[in-house]
């Protein structure tokens, strides 16, 4: 890397390459694919939350104008889909999850037949002409019903309808130092079920290609090379026959990057009948049928020493997974990542943790931005302040005397964190809130009687999963790496490709940054490749906000070598040895004689159309390959976030006047997307934390079924955010950053949950649940006569 | 059946006017606006997030005015102008508008997939509104959804476009007054 400091791209925030096209109607999501005599498929799905189908009757749907076919999953034979865990079955029960249901229903939703119709609107009517008889059984809605002794079970196999019972730490006389404790808090945390939302719905088109001999399947989804491996087990191909193309996507968050059934479904529908098949999913299956997310219980306890720092965590975790484990990451995902996780910042010197998956009758729940850790931070960050409360201690002075500040730092969680700005975030954000008066202001407001409060929360998250911090979760299939290539054609055009998939994350930019800085070219010469499994090798796709950490230090890895093959090249033209050369701005020069230079057109020509003149142990052809791991416990970025909130009398609304964010995702190789990453995670968060929750009554009915029930927020209620960054390079990945996409929602939810309890201070109320209702804020500041306490 | 449509028998011919152009279409009358749009005239910037209303993504102009065209059936458009996304650009150079040009200036997109309806809403609003304020603007941009952003700098690029034609016109005004 020879380029001046400031000739680099990497640090700048460059405009992105993908907006000409979507912002003028010329991007290409699924729903945009149109193919020659393409049907559409849509689904009959289960009226009822538990029960066992008795018959399925589609000779009515058959014969509806329009309708193609109609097949049930005796009709398709389709293998299941099953994740799996490495681990007994004491501590992991696997449950397979049919394409289409078979037998037995689990959640309303579930998909029960596929109707194939020549228009989407007749297709719905063939579903109307749909009868299934179910012989109901009594569903199980929440974890007390679940766990009850004697609960009817959600899988014959779950006893105790338990997917997940894992007990990952238990540091040894850990209860003797919380009945010595000088000060003991306890909190019992509930966050609801919540929509991840994308703005896009799911959605597919399949269509086997006879030339190929390949099933050709466009999939909105975030784990391509995933989804192309379960298609090809279930419908029986070889891996080679499938072929899964990704075009725009309209965001995922995490729920896009589960393998869902509908997609095999329709490919084996295409295989069928011979003909192309679309499925996009309405807003309604999306709300109430699709994957949900987030629903926890964290029961917890926290022993301090007088001085507020912590000597003991003991929690225990339960998270409502749904009706089935999703593939490949399984029901374990939540309850593993919490307990591997919850100490998060802070120095806990012994930790006791039970983390359990349960299954309910209701729709199954992915992964969902921040996974787990919105909700084991509010755990944490709620204990924080408590033992504040008890000790008389400034809630952000308990912060300062608990996190870390030595790097790299082991904790009891055998997790090794690498440098952070752990303490400097913390301070920075007090220092921005402080300096724009908020503080005054609320002294002000309370003199008044207004009820203006103050949150913070700190986090770090671990970003760059490597396979070796997967792995340690038993995972059966194990994510982690990642593989670029960078290829020169004879213009000295590049192009490169990652095995992660942008969904809104900017990718076309920032690994084009990465490539033309390594290789010191204008970016207008760079084109990235994503998101297609025969042009891309392999890759683990985009989640955990591992894109730029672990996909692009491969891009940066292969672009590297791509540039050494240039350089050899140019050596051997001039007989001088390859370290006496360096790259300059689309040429590889002399270092003696910067003057003599030989351009990349110019190189290329030599490797590709002249290759007899390569030296042998050259080999002709510019292409360079590179796999990217992060062989230890991962990168963590981390941030602070502070806000601000003032709550109404008369309505219980919660109105967020401030909202500060500091974060260090190391190097940020372009801070405006960084900080797009921000605001929009944030905006997931305070949703989390205020709006969104998806109940379900006691037949197992979701409440929300469009977005007249499901309040998602929009500009009037999400603030300007104000960001600060701090950059503490990661010595992990090959571009010194860390991931930057989920942070946001993890850290918004425990600081507004903060702040409404700094402004509810002095009616003694605490409020430890997510969403905050107006009802719960309403009914803490009306006072009430003795009469009306219960 | 000798439906060849694959709309159903009960079918009508109508004429749309979009983005300045006339088309034909056979249509049935359940199909909506969007659909016709996107599936028919191959318009597919409109997007469809809903399906009832909320979100915004199909959001065009019918006659100037902000329309959620999944709300629409395409019969009641015959007779209006309709105006899309794929509008804006400069059909000729493909150069894009101002508006389009803050949104990338202020990152106010990421999927992209909500864009075109705020983008028409955005239009349609500055054409009633040139004076609009940031408030107003926020106030308007409440009217659609967005899942990437926290809409922040949505406002910021429609807020910026305004305050830079209210300048130009400015000064277009004061080189008048100079002749």
């Amino acid at each position: 890397m020879t380029s001046a400091k400031d000739d680099r791209l990497v640090g700048r925030s460059v405009a992105r390459r993908e907006d000409p096209r979507l912002l003028s109607g010329r991007g290409r999501f699924v729903d945009d694919i149109e193919l020659p005599g393409m049907l559409h498929a849509q689904f009959v799905r289960s009226t009822v939350a538990h029960g066992t189908i008795t018959e399925i009757d589609l000779t009515r749907v058959r014969q509806v104008p329009g309708v193609v076919a109609a097949f049930t999953a005796a009709d398709l034979e389709l293998g299941d889909i099953t994740a799996q865990l490495g681990r007994p079955l004491s501590e992991f029960v696997p449950t397979a999850m049919p394409v289409l249901a078979r037998d037995r229903v689990r959640y309303v939703g579930e998909p029960v037949a596929v109707v194939v119709a020549r228009d989407p609107y007749l297709a719905e009517d063939g579903l109307e002409a749909a009868k299934v008889t179910y012989a109901p059984l009594p569903p199980i809605t929440c974890e007390e019903q679940a766990l009850a002794p004697d609960a009817p079970r959600v899988h014959a196999e779950a006893a105790g309808n338990t997917l997940v019972d894992v007990g990952l730490f238990a540091t040894e006389g850990i209860d003797e130092i919380f009945d010595q404790a000088p000060c003991v808090v306890h909190v019992d945390v509930r966050t609801g079920r919540q929509n991840a939302l994308p703005l896009e719905t799911r959605g597919a088109v399949a269509q086997w290609d006879a030339r190929e001999e390949q099933l050709v399947l466009h999939a909105c989804t975030q784990t391509p090379h995933q989804v192309r491996t379960v298609a090809s087990r279930c419908l029986r191909l070889d891996e080679r026959a499938v072929r899964v193309i990704v075009p725009d996507m309209g965001g995922g968050f995490g729920l896009k990057c589960v393998v869902g059934r509908e997609e095999i479904a329709a490919a084996a529908a295409a295989l069928r009948l011979g003909r192309p098949v679309k499925w996009i999913e309405d807003r309604k299956d999306a709300l109430s049928a699709s994957f949900l997310a987030r629903e926890q219980h964290y029961t917890a306890r926290a022993a301090f020493d007088a001085d507020g720092r912590i000597l003991g965590l003991d929690a225990d975790v339960v998270c409502d997974m749904g009706a089935y484990s999703c593939y490949p990451f399984t029901a374990g995902i939540e309850p593993l990542m919490a307990s591997a996780e919850m100490p998060g910042v802070y120095k806990v010197p012994a930790y006791r943790v039970r983390g359990r998956a349960i299954t309910t009758n209701k729709a199954p729940t992915a992964p969902y931005r921040g996974v787990s850790r919105p909700q084991y931070v509010m755990a944490m960050e709620r204990l924080m302040e408590r033992a504040a409360r008890e000790l008389r201690l400034d809630p952000v002075e308990i912060r300062r005397r608990n996190v870390i500040t030595d790097f790299p730092y082991t904790g009891v969680n055998n997790i090794t964190y690498d440098p952070g700005s752990y303490l400097e975030s913390l301070d920075l954000c007090e220092r921005a809130l402080r300096e724009a008066g908020w503080y005054d202001r609320q002294a002000a407001a309370t003199a008044e009687g207004r009820h203006i409060g103050i949150g913070y929360s700190c986090f770090s998250e671990r970003t760059g999963y490597g396979s070796a911090a997967f792995a340690q979760r038993k995972m059966e299939v194990v994510p982690g790496f990642d593989l670029a290539e960078v290829r020169m054609d004879t213009s000295g055009a590049v192009t490169a490709t990652t095995g992660t998939i942008s969904h809104g994350q900017s990718h076309e930019t920032t690994m084009a940054q990465i490539v033309a800085d390594t290789l010191h070219l204008d970016i207008a010469k760079v084109k990235l490749h994503q998101g297609d499994t025969d042009r891309i090798t392999y890759g683990w796709g985009t989640f955990a906000s591992r894109s730029i950490a672990v996909g692009g230090s491969a891009v940066r890895l292969a672009a590297a070598k791509l540039g050494d093959k240039l350089r050899a090249i140019a050596a051997a033209e001039w007989g001088i040895p390859p370290e006496d050369t360096e790259l300059d701005r689309g040429r590889v020069r002399r270092r003696d004689d910067p003057d003599v230079a030989l351009s990349y057109e110019r190189l290329a020509d030599t490797a590709y159309l002249t290759s007899h003149l390569l030296p042998k142990d050259i080999d002709p052809g510019l292409t360079a390959t590179a796999v990217f791991d992060v062989h230890n416990d991962g990168t963590f970025s981390n941030a602070t976030h502070g806000v601000v909130v003032e709550l109404h009398e008369g309505t219980g609304q919660v109105e967020i006047l401030a909202y500060f964010c500091v974060e260090d995702c190391g190097v940020a190789v372009n801070p405006q997307v960084v900080e797009g990453q921000c605001r929009g995670g944030i905006a997931q968060g305070i949703s989390g934390a205020l709006f969104e929750q998806i109940t379900y009554d006691a037949q197992g009915e979701p409440s929300a079924t469009s977005f007249m029930d499901y309040k998602v927020p929009t500009a009037q209620e999400i603030p300007e955010v104000v960001i600060h960054h701090l950059e503490t390079p990661c010595a992990f990945t090959a571009t010194g950053a860390k991931g930057a996409g989920e942070g946001g929602t993890i850290g918004a939810p425990a600081a507004v949950l903060n702040a409404v309890n700094d402004a509810l201070r002095p009616t003694g109320v605490e409020l430890d649940n997510t969403p905050i209702t107006p009802e719960t804020v309403h009914r803490a500041l009306t006072p009430r006569t003795p009469e009306q306490t219960p | 059946m000798n439906d060849t449509t694959g709309l159903g028998d009960d079918v009508q011919l109508i004429t749309l006017d979009v983005n300045g152009t006339s088309y034909e279409v056979i249509t049935a009358p359940r199909r909506t606006l969007v659909d016709v749009l996107r599936h028919d005239l191959r318009l597919t910037g409109t997007h469809v997030g809903c399906e009832h209303g909320i979100c915004g993504a199909c959001t065009v102009l019918v006659d100037g005015l902000p329309v959620r065209a999944c709300l629409m059936f395409a019969a009641q458009a015959e007779g209006a102008r309709i105006t899309t996304v794929e509008s804006l650009a400069d059909p000729g150079t493909g150069e894009l508008s101002d508006l389009q040009r803050a949104f990338t200036a202020h990152h106010g997109l990421q999927c992209g997939f909500c864009t075109p309806g705020f983008l028409m809403l955005a239009q349609g609003f500055l054409a009633e509104r040139p004076e609009a304020t940031k408030e107003d603007i926020r106030e308007v941009v409440a009217a659609n959804l967005c899942r990437c952003t926290g809409y922040q700098t949505i406002v910021e690029a429609i807020d910026a476009c305004a305050t830079a034609r209210r300048s130009q016109r400015a000064m277009g005004a004061e080189e008048e007054s100079c002749n």
